[in-house]
């Protein structure tokens, strides 16, 4: 089963600021109390967009100027901290299809991929600019050139790295590995039968 | 003229040739994961997702399941007062019941939290690829194997395929040589590695840590070290397998007898790095700079000696640092320039992946023989998994807690991330054994967290203020 070509991402954005922002944060743990990842996308970021008793608090996606938003625009080490894919999975629940961070962390940035929503690396500079760019008009239109690593809207227009594996696999449409991997059993079952400690338990 | 000898492979190499398949048509590899750990939190969605798909687990006796995350630790009975924590382990039980996985139930005797239990029973093993959907998988590169968290679209890929797509590491070397002062532990060595090379300094690296200090660790030390290598980004750590390291697997439940211990002994023996193989980098440092190590901020690289004076955001290198220096005293209520040392504490916590062991649990007993817990502060020690809980009641410990005034509870994750009934209320401070401090991590939203050897952590305890354990405990130094 092919997927979609993830070729680019267009939409609003917004900008969440903060350096390590881990997944503690983007889900905090008593939300993943869960046996589907449905209904995720509630409690995104939600501790620090609630106060203890439920009210919202000041935070960009609580301000209706950037409601709708399909880009988020953050900073570095985005996405630290647990492996837990429900981060990513409550980031595109909550309706984002892409994120553009100075940097992110290893097994984050794996699962984004594994799910379709590409991240973007950009530099801190093109970081700030396309911040205050889309302070300034929220509604701008935003777009990701996912194949030309490129991001362009609101008036700018720079270059991001997408590392290969990442770029091909969501360019070729593979970016859920499954199916390339089943092509794989035969090989792998040789090479369990090499392996000594796999051999045995066979 | 003489054949160029070829320049030999770090252990990180060995095993990922030995179980890399194929290339992907993305460049990634297609690995094979020999052992497949999985607990409730992060499987539920994966046996889901294999479901939709109409596939089996292919290979059912190389995964292991047990619960840890939502367990409660005082009131074990089912079933359990939070109904979601109670369709969770449902949930599981079902799911390895219908696809044939072995599971380390509560009335196993063997539950725990999974990095304790995988290498209690044996099924960690040297040489061998490791996943969990959990970051604290690193924990079994103790053994020489190369453990990986991973997500739950990877825990479904392994479920369906027994591989996952991955892209190869940079191997990063941490010698740590030299010898410890009296009151400075494995904790401490790995608090300080991550202070020094920051949270994010380990990405794209896999640790490989070794030195005369790493050789003379046991086991349950290399655990606690490589545990924390994903705090500082490394999506794994390890040893390389040595005599310390068979002797902990010999006898163990999984652990190959017979014929085939010696054959695995060999095998495990030329699994270890070449004394000629290649890094793509080095990083020395003495075991003699390594002091008690707490953290004073929401960032585990945010950590500093004990007797550390806590940072001024005004004279921070960059804007970016004074943000987050900010940010984390603001957090934390802690004020620049001042010691932390002293600041009251409302909740002392001992366990997790990182140091719920027997030897933590020893060690801390050694010194509160005589000591009661400050008044005002709420002591609970977790033991890792049920067996840890087993071996210490045989030796008394729980004993030594409870006189001095500790909860002794039942087995699981507890308050490291506080899924199940054990949480911080409100902004509590909690002098903790686990790994990460980030905020809301110990279930209040605005609940601080202060990492910390498990020693220190009594010291906290028992003085109701962070402390040097070392003057509380009146640790001998040796003589310089
Ligand atoms: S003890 Fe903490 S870090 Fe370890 S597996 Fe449990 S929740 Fe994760």
């Amino acid at each position: 089963m092919p997927l979609e070509r993830i070729a680019q991402v267009s939409g609003s954005a917004v900008y969440v600021p903060g350096n390590d922002i881990d997944t503690d944060r983007i889900i905090p743990a008593r939300f993943m109390k869960c046996v589907t990842f449905d209904g995720l996308g509630e409690y995104l970021f939600h501790d620090v967009r609630k106060n203890e008793e439920g009210i919202d608090r000041d935070h960009p996606l609580n301000d209706v100027r950037f409601s709708g938003a399909s880009i988020l625009i953050t900073n570095a080490n985005f996405g630290c901290g647990s492996s837990r894919e429900h981060a990513p999975q409550a980031l595109y629940r909550f309706g984002f299809r892409a994120v553009i961070a100075e940097s992110f962390a290893d097994i984050f940035f794996g699962n984004c991929t594994t799910l379709g929503m590409p991240c973007a690396v950009a530099a801190a500079g093109d970081v700030s600019a396309l911040a205050a760019a889309v302070e300034e008009t929220p509604a701008a239109p935003i777009t990701i050139d996912v194949e030309g690593r490129r991001v362009s809207g609101a008036g700018l227009d720079f270059s991001v790295n997408i590392p290969p594996a990442a770029h091909d696999a969501l360019i070729s449409g593979q970016w859920d590995p499954i199916a390339e991997l089943q092509e794989g059993n035969a090989a792998v079952a040789d090479r369990i039968s090499e392996l000594g400690y796999l051999a045995q338990g066979q | 003229m003489p054949t160029r000898k070829t320049m030999g492979q770090n252990l990180f190499e060995k095993v990922w040739d030995a179980h890399a398949v194929r290339s992907l048509t993305n460049g990634q590899t297609q690995l094979l994961i020999g052992t497949h750990l999985i607990h409730e939190v992060t499987s539920p969605q994966a046996f889901g997702m294999l479901r939709d798909l109409g596939l089996k687990v292919k290979y059912p006796s190389r995964t292991f399941a047990t619960v840890d995350h939502i367990v409660p630790t005082d009131q074990r009975v089912e079933p359990f007062s939070d109904p979601l924590a109670d369709a969770m382990i449902r949930e599981l039980r079902k799911n390895t019941d219908e696809f044939g996985v072995t599971y380390f139930d509560l009335a196993t005797g063997k539950q725990g939290i999974v990095h304790v239990v995988g290498p209690e029973q044996g099924i960690t093993q040297p040489g061998t690829t490791i996943a969990c959907g959990d970051s604290h998988t690193a924990t079994h590169g103790a053994f020489g194997a190369i453990a990986f968290g991973i997500g739950t679209t990877q825990v479904r890929d392994v479920l369906a395929t027994q591989t996952i797509a991955l892209g190869k590491l940079k191997v990063r070397r941490i010698n740590v040589e030299g010898a410890l002062s009296p009151g400075v532990y494995a904790k401490d060595v790995i608090m300080h590695i991550i202070a020094k090379l920051g949270a994010k300094g380990g990405i794209g690296y896999a640790y490989e840590y070794g030195g005369s200090l790493l050789e003379s660790f046991s086991m349950e030390e290399r655990m606690t070290v490589c545990n924390m290598s994903i705090e500082g980004g490394a999506r794994c750590g390890y040893v390389n397998p040595d005599d310390k390291t068979f002797e902990y697997l010999r006898g163990r439940p999984y652990s190959p007898d017979g014929v085939d211990w010696d054959n695995a002994v060999e095998g495990w023996r030329s699994i270890a790095s070449d004394d000629d193989c290649n890094y793509d980098d080095i990083v020395n440092i003495r075991a003699e700079e390594i002091a008690p190590t707490v953290t004073w901020g929401v960032s585990p690289d945010q950590a500093f000696s004990i007797n550390g004076i806590l940072p001024d955001p005004g004279t921070a290198a960059s804007e970016a640092e004074r943000l987050s220096i900010d940010e984390a005293l603001d957090y934390m209520q802690l004020e620049p320039g001042a010691a932390i040392k002293g600041t009251k504490v409302d909740v002392a916590f001992l366990g997790s992946c990182t140091n719920g062991r027997l030897s933590d649990f020893r060690e801390v007993a050694k010194y509160i023989k005589g000591h009661k817990v400050a008044a005002g502060v709420m002591a609970i020690a977790v033991p890792g998994s049920q067996i840890v809980d087993v071996l210490a009641r045989k030796e008394g410990l729980h004993e030594v807690f409870i006189e001095a005034g500790f909860e002794w509870r039942g087995a699981g994750c507890s308050m490291c991330l506080a899924m199940n009934p054990d949480k911080l209320v409100g902004d509590q401070l909690c002098a903790s054994s686990s790994n990460r401090n980030f905020k809301g991590r110990q279930g209040s939203p605005s609940g601080r967290t202060v990492l910390m050897s498990p020693v220190m952590v009594a010291a906290a305890a028992v003085s109701g203020v962070i402390s040097d354990a070392r003057e509380v405990f009146q640790v001998e130094q040796a003589s310089t």
